[in-house]
């Protein structure tokens, strides 16, 4: 299951996790963001051991989502060694995201 | 309520109201305009015709038929989907709710062509207030449109910022709003990372943020506030029954992409019925 990620938590859970982590940046208003929910599960399931899928609510962390610029949601940011790795905006199926995140 | 809503009149969805009609299903046909085959001077390769056919002619004949057969279709333009769970589409003049909905609206329409755009896209450039505007709270809102589909985001925007700047890009514009408007064409877009100016000829302007709804929404907007998938064309992504991720949303004709042409709308339009009929049977 996806891991719920807050400005405290994000250092310990994305920057230094030994695993590749997708972080999905949402909110619960937005439509194409519940959508790609399911997908985001399918990809962590598909990759289990590989990567890890966090959440970041964007009404709640209004601070990572300014860090990140974020303008956009739903936004996937992909962190491999603390490193910002790829950036991926919109809902897509998850063959197309997962190209795209280049996993 | 319907069973069936198809929005745009073209071949697919004319066939599709068709088919849903034989069927026994309610069925409202909701339609704009001429769209691409309104365009169409000549055709000469689609089954039946001897002699050459207009795409205005062939488009009159399918609407006679479907008539005929009992279809109702209103001339009108859809400016919101929404199904929680059942379907209400509202349109400029009213509002229907139906069971399931089909979208044959052709195309994409084309979005704004200028310097600097596609450099900013998800970098400042929205297609939907209702899924960004959140983020641009009391922020420099630039929004481009001219009609009724501008106003429809304007009203969600202005939950959001008070510093709202409509821009026409040189399109008349079509509808009253109380927001500083900006007529000239713009020219360019520029920012470092995000999209922070326009500019026209004779100005530029500050913004945050700029949402594009020009002329009228199209089945990739209706598409993209649902939630469903589009590729990367902006075609609406459908399983081989012709339905998108989200259920009871149904798309056929070029709005899927793959052949555009008339024979290749008309058979989606078809075999989209069968599943649709399929879909409200097991209800």
């Amino acid at each position: 299951m996806p891991i719920k990620v807050t400005t405290e938590t994000f250092k310990k859970d994305v920057l230094e996790s030994e695993v590749p982590v997708i972080v999905d940046f949402w909110a619960q208003w937005c439509r194409p963001c519940l959508m790609l929910a399911p997908v985001l599960e399918e990809v962590e399931k598909d990759l289990a051991g590989k990567v890890i899928v966090a959440k970041v609510n964007v009404d709640e962390e209004g601070y990572l989502a300014n860090q990140y610029r974020i303008s956009s949601i739903p936004t996937v940011l992909l962190f491999e060694n603390g490193q910002l790795k790829t950036q991926v905006i919109g809902l897509m199926r998850k063959e197309d995201l997962i190209k795209r995140l280049g996993l | 309520m319907y069973d069936a809503i198809v929005i745009g009149g073209g071949p697919a969805g004319t066939t599709a109201a068709i088919y849903l009609q034989r069927f026994k299903k309610s069925v409202l046909l909701i339609m704009k305009d001429a769209g691409a085959l309104g365009k169409t001077k000549h055709i000469d390769n689609y089954y039946g015709f001897e002699e050459t056919i207009t795409g205005p002619e062939l488009l009159k004949r399918g609407h006679a038929q479907a008539r005929r057969l009992g279809v109702e279709i209103v001339n009108d333009e859809v400016l919101s989907i929404d199904n929680s769970p059942e379907y209400t589409v509202k349109t400029i003049k009213s509002e229907y709710k139906s069971k399931v909905v089909l979208l044959a609206t052709g195309k994409s329409q084309a979005t704004l062509k200028v310097k600097g755009f596609n450099d900013f896209i998800g970098k400042g450039i929205s297609y939907c207030a209702i899924c960004d505007g959140f983020i641009y709270r009391d922020k420099k809102i630039g929004l481009v449109g001219n009609k009724e589909f501008m106003l429809e985001e304007l009203e969600i925007l202005k939950n959001f910022s008070k510093d709202i700047t409509i821009f026409t890009d040189g399109m008349d514009l079509e509808a009253d709003v109380e927001e500083k408007v900006v007529r000239e064409k713009i020219l360019e877009l520029k920012g470092e990372n995000t999209v922070s100016k326009v500019v026209t000829k004779s100005d530029e302007y500050d913004i945050d943020v700029l949402f594009i709804a020009i002329g009228s929404p199209s089945a990739s907007d209706f598409a993209l506030r649902m939630g469903a998938f589009l590729d990367e064309k902006n075609n609406v992504i459908v399983d081989k029954l012709f339905m998108t991720n989200v259920p009871g949303l149904f798309a056929a004709g070029d709005t899927i992409g793959g052949l555009l042409q008339i024979v290749k709308a008309t058979s989606d339009g078809a075999q989209a019925t069968v599943s649709i009929n399929r879909y409200i049977k097991n209800l």
